[in-house]
């Protein structure tokens, strides 16, 4: 993989910021976007613009089939069987909150039991919260070890014949953790489960294949894959979004409405009420054609490089805390001493080194990890060793200047 | 690498007021009590205001953050305390005047080391920081 070949695509690394060539480190929290996607919806606004599967015109077929035809890659890319399961949303967010409120409000019940992890970002905790009120259900955990990753041996103890939903991220968004969803969904399968998996922070880095994995909802964000803000994704088996209603209602997913009664349209669309987000969805079908010309294999290959040689980089400043696994994603979360991640975030920002700070949408992993808040460095496939370098020179020189004014 | 442009932010005072925060603690339970976070970051504050006769008889804070909403708290604490509900509820518009970087008038009251806070304005995304405090301290006396 020729990083510099790629970072050509990409012009905002261009920029200066605060007079220093960008560094950006927060793939995690969005991606960049390249100029092929940037260029396929300016392409689509000046040829193609209409609404979708509405108009007989000519320019209303171009829409829908560029529309469809993002569909189209998105199923191939996460290898779905059919694209009647691949539903667009507004991000990762929408696409759990429309399983939760959809499936889950239908099928928990009182006494039943939702499973969950300390890792999952708040918009995979929070709809299961919800909908365990509204049912009298309960919530469990299943615990982490000390290098925050899961064991088997905890996923069986947790789950039980009243477990009705296994919610679970792909890859963690602080510890850089991969998740076995494999293993856990044959365990949530053998107590008559289903598995809801968070993959916003697997499907832009790895190859994703939801029959193998073979759960039994999967959710993504387009705008951590080099696609724009406002496009996601849920997969869910046929079997399911079948019976399931659909959340949102209005035109686009109707079948026929009657004054007193309506029926909707078959997958997927019965899911998609209101205009949706095409250029957004144009834009993630140029995304995933970038990607896989690069291919996914070696992008994963490049990130776990990344990982190692940042552990190694950042292990050796004196006074800093790493959270998480050695074997991890492209996700480096730490502590510098007694300084306050802002203010890290904020020095080296002076030195154009774009990095979160904060909770990271994860506040109980917070609770768990025992600190308020954490600064992370993520990385993307067009990152360098030495954009690591360069973090790695702005943390020493952060501590310096902090242990003069303290 | 030069960061004279973090020195207008990191003060000595501001790093003081951090390291060394005045009126840390708590009031016993008579204390209007305000407990407000920034759910973007996680800075989190709890502050006690003891009004007597219209004023700030003894006010005191704690919880936990960055350099800037911390020291920006201590600061606060000292600043208002004796003063008027009034003069205090000025003093928060002042102050919020001064870190978006606008001309600000002290109109007789004694900012004191909350100036020191003024290089808050040139760095957006710690203004949130500034203000948690303060914006905690109106809510307290406004109720």
């Amino acid at each position: 993989m020729n990083v510099e070949e790629i970072r050509k695509q990409f012009p905002i690394l261009n920029e200066k910021i605060n007079d220093k060539p960008l560094v950006y480190l927060d793939s995690a929290a969005s991606s960049q976007k390249p100029i092929q996607v940037i260029e396929a919806m300016d392409r689509y606004y000046r040829t193609m613009n209409s609404n979708v599967h509405r108009g007989v015109h000519t320019l209303g077929t171009k829409a829908t089939d560029a529309y469809e035809g993002a569909r189209e890659k998105v199923r191939a890319f996460i290898r779905a069987s059919s694209t009647e399961e691949i539903i667009f949303t507004r991000g990762s967010t929408t696409a759990l909150n429309l399983v939760a409120s959809s499936y889950g409000r239908a099928n928990v019940k009182e006494g039943d039991e939702i499973v969950l992890t300390y890792m999952e970002h708040h918009s995979n905790i929070i709809p299961w919260q919800q909908v365990a009120k509204a049912a009298n259900a309960s919530l469990k955990y299943i615990p982490l070890q000390e290098d925050g990753t899961l064991s088997l041996e905890d996923v069986r103890k947790t789950i039980t014949d009243k477990t009705k939903i296994v919610a679970i991220t792909h890859v963690s968004n602080v510890l850089g953790t991969v998740n076995p969803i494999k293993e856990i969904t044959e365990i949530a399968h053998e107590h008559g489960a289903v598995t809801v998996v968070d993959g916003a922070q697997s499907t832009p880095h790895m190859k994703v294949d939801v029959q193998d994995l073979d759960c039994d909802f999967f959710a993504f964000s387009g705008h951590k894959m080099c696609a724009p803000t406002g496009i996601g994704v849920l997969y869910g088996k046929k079997e399911h979004l079948e019976k399931m209603e659909p959340i949102e209602f209005g035109g686009e997913m109707i079948d026929f409405v009657g004054l007193y009664e309506s029926t909707w349209k078959e997958l997927p669309w019965k899911f998609e009420g209101g205009t949706p987000i095409i250029a957004g969805a144009v834009g993630l079908g140029a995304a995933i054609d970038f990607l896989e010309e690069i291919g996914m294999d070696e992008i994963e290959a490049h990130e776990l490089e990344l990982a190692q040689y940042a552990l190694e980089r950042l292990e050796n400043i004196d006074g800093i805390t790493i959270y998480g696994p050695k074997q991890r994603a492209g996700i480096v979360t730490f502590n510098l001493k007694d300084i306050h991640p802002h203010d890290v975030a904020t020095v080296v920002d002076q030195e154009g080194i774009a990095i979160r700070a904060g909770h990271h949408c994860a506040q109980p992993l917070m609770n768990w990890l025992n600190v308020a808040a954490t600064a992370r460095a993520s990385f993307y496939l067009y990152n360098s060793k030495e954009d690591i370098d360069s973090l790695a020179e702005a943390l020493v020189k952060t501590k310096e200047y902090f242990g003069d004014v303290f | 690498m030069s960061f004279s442009n973090l020195d207008q932010l990191y003060r000595q005072v501001i790093m003081d007021h951090y390291k060394n925060p005045r009126n840390h603690g708590k009031l016993d339970d008579e204390a209007v009590t305000i407990n407000m976070n920034n759910p973007t970051c996680g800075d989190r504050i709890q502050l006690f205001l003891k009004i007597e006769d219209g004023k700030v008889a003894d006010v005191k804070f704690n919880g936990e953050g960055c350099s800037i909403s911390q020291s920006s708290a201590s600061m606060m604490t000292e600043a208002i305390k004796g003063l008027s509900v009034q003069d205090a509820l000025k003093m928060s518009e002042i102050f919020s005047t001064m870190i978006q970087g606008k001309e600000y008038d002290a109109e007789g009251l004694d900012l004191g080391d909350i100036e020191a806070l003024q290089g808050v304005s040139k760095f957006p995304a710690r203004i949130k920081c500034a203000a948690l405090a303060w914006k905690a301290m109106e809510k307290g006396l406004q109720e």
